[in-house]
């Protein structure tokens, strides 16, 4: 019983849409049951969900990075002609992607913090900078894709094991990347971050080095779009394309998962959650046979309506519960959350309700 | 309770919305604008409902197909198909002429070649003392600023020669008049605009001859009931639009199980719909718009370890060398990438008073499984978005500009 209040609660908005859509995909086609596609499916979703992770981050403390995208891009065309066919270059290349994407995150966390450049210009300003650099280096025709070792990172994994036959390396990376996030969360600076998201005037009174601390959330992102583009190698191809749009797909899946646009709160967990719902949308609207020219329409009109339901629902709470907690306040809204809430605890449990408003906006 | 009734409330609302974009499937509530460029009345009847076919066209191209054109033979940018001759004498003069060409974009591989070729022609030709220098703008897809651009052009660019690649067929018709009242010769390529008025209108035979050529391939090879997934890269562009148009209705009649999707191009777009598609059933064809991206589809068969389907790419170095690796059976229809050539080649003519052709098409012959080595051998070391039929292999720079993607 609990469990079900939480689905409908608006934090469990985003599990309960999972839910919907993964049974529709399971009824339109039972195949997708079996564990071997469910694992090509997770697999699918790794690098927006890796990217959703790094987004969380940033957003949490009140800010944007737009250059994930192009990042993705970057690093995908830099993969493609710096490896070659050359085996032997696969790793010196991985740690040099690393490398550029820390020092893109580094700029991104600098210009925003130290000149007071608002996120979104400045990352917006790196995103085309990035797709411009790639645009002049390539002439926009990428060489070819990497060697085999390189993209076996995204493409490859452990086979004809027991039960689930396929163990794709990506779903792997993901559960790593996830469990650092989430302990990430955990950790003094996760609870800074979201404090700074919240009330930066307050937090920065309180002795926070803030410059610092957005500035490597500023890292995490770039690392998770590096991440990402080294899954999508592997599972895509080297093309200009790959990486388009994925920002928005990664802000979309954050403010699916019930993150407040503006920072302070929201939980990893369900950030990623809203990765998969997107992926698992796609999967509905290719298996059930949509029309092409509607595809966009309906993936929008759902995603509208997933984020508004949740906003309806913390209205309309907020309504019948005045200042005073009801008995079951801190259990049904903030269940999900609980597993990671104890320690993020200067939040009461009934001011989430305030920001809302803002959310469906 | 109340709010119990509100989340009931909401959730119906969802359910509500999720109905109503179901129901929304039906076809005619997406009406594409029809093409203008395509005069002449199409089929109503039988035929699906897609409004961007167009019978007369059709045959005119499928006709087209089978004719050989007329021209040096070694030079396909010079060649021409069924042409009617225009006289060019009263634009006949002397000297070194300054070419202006509204460039839509450069946005996608096939354009980005292409520039690179015509730069390389023009070096050749401002060699020969027949053109002075060419001023370039580029619309960047956008047709408002064609249209400023072309505006420009006329009100101070100085101009001896109009060539336009057109971004879109209604919107830049009346530019492209206004270019022609200057009394100045148009040239205008690969797009069409709704006027009789530029001096030549060069374009390779067009989309319904590409979905014509692959369509019969894939259904020769199938048989009726197969599946055959569609790849588009997007929608309302009349040379794609009419590729899918062609071919769908021969899938059609030949009872081919033909879907299609819009993949911007996107190869793990692509890999996931080929992936999703195979989740479902069997999948013995895939049909493509455009080449590009078409590695991430057969990578989709290979990850699910299956055997590879009959398909249809384009020249596009990616599939040709993955088509020669595969082994599949496969076909790589072409949209001549040497048209670039062609629009200053034409000045040159204009200017020297020759004879041109008034529509001036060009030939478009895909790439069968038998000449894949060759061309795979002749352009070796292009990058993989390069496009094996550029037709730029007589002019300077010829390897290095194309493999360096040297943009100008």
């Amino acid at each position: 019983m609990n469990a079900l209040r939480t689905l409908v609660s608006p934090r469990g908005a985003v599990f309960l849409l999972l839910i919907v859509l993964l049974v529709t995909v399971t009824i339109l086609n039972p195949t997708f049951a079996e564990p071997g596609q469910f694992m090509r499916y997770i697999q699918r979703v790794a690098p927006v969900a890796i990217i959703a992770i790094g987004q969380y981050f940033v957003i949490i403390a009140g800010e944007f990075d737009l250059s994930q995208g192009s990042l993705i891009t970057a690093q995908v065309i830099i993969a493609g002609n710096l490896v070659g066919q050359d085996d032997s270059r696969t790793v010196p290349v991985l740690l040099l992607m690393l490398v550029f994407g820390a020092l893109v995150g580094l700029v991104n966390g600098l210009l925003t913090t130290l000149l007071q450049v608002p996120s979104f210009i400045v990352t917006l300003g790196m995103m085309l900078a990035l797709l411009g650099g790639v645009m002049w280096w390539t002439g926009g025709a990428a060489t070819g894709n990497p060697a085999d070792s390189f993209r076996q990172i995204g493409r490859g994994g452990i086979r004809d094991l027991p039960l689930i036959d396929f163990l794709p390396w990506s779903v792997l990376i993901l559960a790593g990347w996830l469990a650092l996030g989430i302990w990430l969360t955990k950790r003094p600076y996760g609870k800074v971050l979201i404090a700074l998201g919240d009330n930066a005037r307050a937090t920065r009174y309180a002795g926070a080095r803030s410059w610092w601390i957005t500035t490597r959330a500023f890292i995490i992102s770039s690392v998770s779009a590096t991440v990402s583009g080294v899954l999508l190698v592997g599972y895509a191809g080297v093309h200009p394309s790959v990486g388009r749009g994925y920002e928005f797909i990664a802000i979309t899946a954050v403010v699916l998962g019930g993150v407040v646009l503006g920072g302070g709160r929201g939980w990893i967990v369900a950030a990623v959650a809203g990765a998969f719902v997107l992926e698992a949308l796609f999967l509905v609207l290719n298996i059930s046979g949509v029309p092409s020219s509607l595809r966009d329409a309906v993936q929008g009109v759902i995603i509208i309506a997933a984020v508004a339901y949740s906003g309806v629902v913390f209205r309309a709470r907020r309504r019948t519960t005045p200042a005073t907690a009801s008995p079951d306040q801190g259990k049904g809204p903030d269940a999900p959350e609980r597993t990671g809430a104890h320690t993020s605890a200067p939040r009461p449990a009934l001011t989430p309700e305030g920001v809302a408003e803002t959310r469906g906006d | 309770m109340r709010r119990s009734m509100t989340i009931a409330t909401a959730a119906v609302a969802l359910i509500g919305v999720f109905a109503l974009a179901g129901c929304t499937t039906d076809p005619t509530v997406t009406p594409p604008a029809p093409s203008d460029s395509d005069p002449g009345p199409s089929q109503p009847g039988e035929a699906p409902a897609n409004e961007w076919f167009d019978q007369a066209l059709f045959d005119t191209q499928d006709a087209q197909r089978d004719v050989a054109p007329e021209g040096p033979a070694d030079q396909p940018y010079l060649q021409y198909i069924n042409a009617e001759m225009v006289d060019t004498a009263e634009y006949a003069s002397d000297g070194a002429k300054k070419a202006c060409f509204a460039n839509a974009s450069i946005s996608n591989p096939w354009r980005q070649t292409g520039w690179i070729t015509m730069n390389q022609q023009l070096k050749v030709l401002q060699e020969s003392g027949a053109i002075s220098e060419m001023e370039t703008r580029d619309a960047q897809d956008s047709d408002d600023t064609q249209i400023a651009d072309i505006d420009y052009f006329i009100e101070e660019g100085g101009c001896d020669v109009f060539i336009i690649s057109p971004n879109s067929t209604a919107a830049m018709t009346p530019a492209v008049e206004r270019a022609c009242e200057t009394g100045k010769p148009v040239i205008v390529f690969d797009r069409g605009v709704n006027t009789d008025c530029p001096v030549t209108f060069i374009h390779p035979i067009g989309g319904f001859a590409w979905g014509i050529d692959t369509a019969e391939f894939l259904i020769e090879r199938l048989s009726p009931g197969d599946k055959v997934v569609g790849l588009r890269i997007l929608p309302g562009v009349d040379v794609l639009e009419q590729r899918w148009a062609a071919a769908e209705k021969l899938f059609a009649e030949a009872g081919i199980d033909a879907v299609d999707y819009f993949t911007g191009a996107d190869p793990a777009e692509i890999k996931s719909i080929i992936s999703d598609e195979l989740a479902k059933g069997e999948v013995k064809g895939i049909w493509m718009d455009a080449g590009d991206g078409a590695v991430a589809a057969i990578e989709a068969f290979e990850d699910a370890g299956l055997d590879y389907p009959v398909m249809t790419g384009e020249d596009e170095m990616s599939f040709l060398r993955k088509w020669k690796d595969t082994g599949l059976t496969g076909l790589a229809p072409v949209y001549s990438n040497f048209q670039w050539r062609t629009p200053l080649l034409a000045a040159q003519k204009i200017f020297a008073g020759e004879e041109i052709p008034k529509e001036w098409v060009l030939p478009q012959s895909p790439i069968t499984a038998e000449e894949l080595d060759a061309y795979l051998t002749a352009n070796e070391g292009m990058p993989d978005g390069h496009y094996a039929k550029f037709g730029g292999e007589n002019l300077p720079g010829f390897p290095e500009v194309w493999q360096q993607r040297q943009i100008p």
